[in-house]
C-alpha cells in the first residue's frame, strides 16, 4: 500500500485466500479500499516450482477468475474510488453505554458482539464500574495506552474507564484494578493476531502480591486463585476489546488458537522461596516496589522433573533444542528446582543459569537457518548485516551456532514446592511497568 | 422485566484517512514490473514462479525480483525508491 499510494507506483498484492477479510480489513482501515489484490490457494509454504507455477497459472479461489488476469488488471484497470469513502471510513466515536435490556439479552448481546472470551461475564454497571475506578488516583477519562492486534494495522486508545470495564467484565475485585491499569498501560496485546496462535504470560512481583492474595505456590498457573485468574482475563478481555476486536478469520488469525489465552497464564513470582533476586529487581526496580511484566508469543512448554545428579545438561539441552530456534526459553521454576539447579550447576544468581543456557542451547547452522520461523524473520536481517545473526550466517553448515541470545532468556520462580516439576516456557518477555503508579 | 444499563467496552478507533492510489498503467508492454520478495513463508520461490510466467505469457514486459531488506513487518524505504526509480509497477506476494 505505502508503495501505490506514497511512491506513486502502480502495485498488486498477493495474499493466500485465508487472509481474505483480514485484507479487505486492513485496506479499509489504510483508506485504501479498492486497492488492488487477488488471492492464491493457501498454503504457499512447502509447496514445489510446479505447485507455486499452477497456483498462478490458475484461478483465484475467492472471485474464481485467472489470477494472472486480476494482476494485469490491478495494473492497467483504473480504479473506481468513487463512493468508498462515504460508505467506509465514516466512523463515530464508541458510544459510552450500550441499549439498557434485561441482564440475559445483555449478556447475549456481549457474545453477538465478539465483547467476550464466550465464558460468561460480570456486567459492567455503571456502579460495578465506579467501584473499580475507586481504586485508582487516575481520572477516568485518561488515557492509558493504545493497542492493535498486528503491526500493520492502526492502534486504537482506551481510557482508565474502559480498563474498569473490561476489569468488571473479568469478574476481577476492585483492589485488582491497579495491577490490571498497569498490565493496559504497557500496551501490549494479550489478543496478537500471529497465525502461530500465541498467548499472553503475565508475572507479578513486589509487596502487591499479598495484598491482593495472589498465589506464587502450589496452583499458581492454574485456575485457583481468583486474583491470578480475573486479572489475567481481565488483561485479555481489555486487549480483544480496546484494541476494537479479535474475531477470527478478521483480527485475529492463530490458527489453531491457543488455550492460555484465557488467563494469559497470570501469577505471582515466588519470592519468598526463591534463592535468587526477584524478577523485576532484575530489571531495575526495588525490591519494595510492585510491578507487573508482561511476555509475549507463548506457545510451548517443555517440562521434566528435577534436575539430575548424572545428565542434568543433557536434560536441559535436549529441553531447550526441543523449542522452535526462533523461540525465546523462559525458565519456570519451583523453588526445589531452583535449589537444585545451584546445587547441580553452582548457578547462585539467574544470570548464571542463563549464561549456560546460552552456551548449551546450541545447533548444527544449516538445521537452524532451515526452521521456517528463521527464513522468515531472521534471515532477512541477517543478510541485511545486522548483528548477530549476519555472523551466524557465515558459519558453515555443520558448525554449532547459539539457538537463542542470552537477552532472550528468563528464568522465574513459581510453584509450591509439592515436586520439583519445572517448565521451560517459550515466551518473549516484552517490559516491566511499575503497578503503584497506577494505584 | 428488569433493564440494566451497562457500558461499553470497545476502545477507540483511528481517524481513517482516505489515501489515493497510483495512477495505473495503459499497458504493461516494454514496461518493468518489479517482483517485491517479503521473504515470508517461500515467498521467494512463489515469485520466481511469477517471474517465468511473464517470461511465458507476456515477454515484452520486463520483470526484476528483488528482496525486502528486512522482514515483512518493517517500512523499506530503500527498496520503494529503488523501485520507483526504475519500475513502472510492482506486485508484492505472496504474504499475509
Amino acid at each position: 500500500m505505502t508503495l501505490d499510494n506514497k511512491y506513486g507506483v502502480p502495485t498488486v498484492a498477493l495474499h493466500t485466500h485465508v487472509f481474505e477479510k483480514v485484507v479487505e480489513s486492513v485496506n479499509r482501515v489504510h483508506g485504501m479500499p479498492r486497492a488492488p489484490r487477488a488471492f492464491v490457494p493457501q498454503p504457499v509454504m512447502g509447496k514445489t516450482a510446479e505447485q507455486l507455477r499452477a497456483y498462478i497459472d490458475g484461478k483465484d479461489p475467492l472471485s474464481g477468475r485467472p489470477v494472472m488476469q486480476e494482476v494485469i488488471e490491478g495494473l492497467t484497470q483504473p480504479i473506481d474510488d468513487s463512493g468508498a469513502v462515504n460508505e467506509t471510513f465514516v466512523h463515530s466515536a464508541t458510544p459510552r453505554v450500550v441499549d439498557a435490556d434485561s441482564e440475559e439479552n445483555l449478556q447475549q448481546l456481549f457474545l453477538d458482539k465478539n465483547w467476550t472470551d464466550k465464558l460468561p461475564i460480570v456486567l459492567p454497571t455503571e456502579k460495578r464500574v465506579q467501584e473499580m475506578l475507586a481504586h485508582t488516583s487516575h481520572k477516568p477519562d485518561e488515557v492509558v495506552g493504545h493497542m492493535r492486534s498486528t503491526h500493520f494495522r492502526d492502534y486504537w486508545e482506551y481510557t482508565v474507564e474502559k480498563v474498569a470495564v473490561n476489569a468488571v467484565m473479568a469478574g476481577a475485585r476492585p483492589e485488582y484494578f491497579p495491577v490490571i491499569l498497569a498490565l493496559a498501560s504497557t500496551g501490549v496485546t494479550a489478543r496478537g493476531s500471529t497465525s502461530s496462535s500465541a498467548a499472553a504470560m503475565v508475572v507479578v512481583n513486589g509487596p502487591i502480591r499479598n495484598e491482593i492474595k495472589m498465589n506464587s505456590g502450589t496452583g499458581a498457573m492454574g485456575p485457583f486463585n481468583h486474583a491470578n485468574a480475573t486479572i489475567g482475563r481481565a488483561y485479555g478481555l481489555l486487549s480483544q476489546n480496546g484494541q476494537g476486536s479479535s474475531v477470527p478469520g478478521v483480527t485475529y488469525m492463530g490458527s489453531q488458537g491457543n488455550n492460555y489465552a484465557y488467563n494469559n497464564v497470570t501469577f505471582a513470582e515466588n519470592e519468598e522461596r526463591s534463592p535468587w533476586t526477584p524478577f523485576h529487581v532484575e530489571h531495575g526496580f526495588k525490591a519494595t516496589d510492585s510491578t507487573v511484566s508482561v511476555f509475549t508469543g507463548c506457545r510451548s512448554t517443555a517440562f521434566t522433573l528435577g534436575v539430575r545428579e548424572k545428565y542434568w545438561r543433557e536434560h536441559v539441552r535436549s529441553m531447550l533444542r526441543g523449542l522452535d530456534a526462533h523461540s525465546q526459553p523462559t525458565f519456570l521454576l519451583d523453588p526445589i528446582t531452583a535449589r537444585q539447579f545451584i546445587d547441580r550447576g553452582g548457578f547462585d544468581t539467574k544470570e548464571k543459569l542463563i549464561a549456560w543456557a546460552y552456551e548449551n542451547s546450541l545447533m548444527a547452522a544449516k538445521e537452524y537457518w532451515d526452521y521456517q520461523l528463521i527464513q522468515n524473520y531472521i534471515l532477512p536481517r541477517a543478510t541485511f548485516g545486522e548483528e548477530p545473526y549476519a555472523s551466524k550466517l557465515k558459519a558453515a553448515p555443520d558448525e554449532m551456532v547459539h539457538m537463542f541470545k542470552p537477552e532472550e532468556i528468563h528464568v522465574v520462580v513459581v510453584g509450591g514446592e509439592t515436586n520439583g516439576y519445572w517448565r521451560i516456557m517459550d515466551c518473549n518477555y516484552q517490559k516491566t511497568v511499575s503497578i503503584d503508579a497506577w494505584r | 422485566m428488569e433493564k440494566l444499563s451497562v457500558l461499553n467496552p470497545v476502545g477507540y478507533p483511528p481517524k481513517i484517512t482516505p489515501k489515493a492510489l497510483a495512477p495505473r498503467l495503459d499497458s504493461l508492454d516494454g514496461k518493468t514490473v518489479y517482483l517485491v520478495d517479503p521473504r515470508f513463508d517461500d515467498s521467494g520461490l512463489f515469485l520466481r514462479q511469477l517471474q517465468r510466467w511473464f517470461a511465458d505469457n507476456m515477454p515484452t514486459v520486463k520483470t526484476k525480483f528483488i528482496e525486502m531488506n528486512n522482514v515483512y513487518t518493517k517500512d523499506d524505504p530503500k527498496t520503494w525508491e529503488i523501485i520507483k526509480g526504475d519500475g513502472d509497477a510492482a506486485i508484492v506476494g505472496v504474504g499475509h
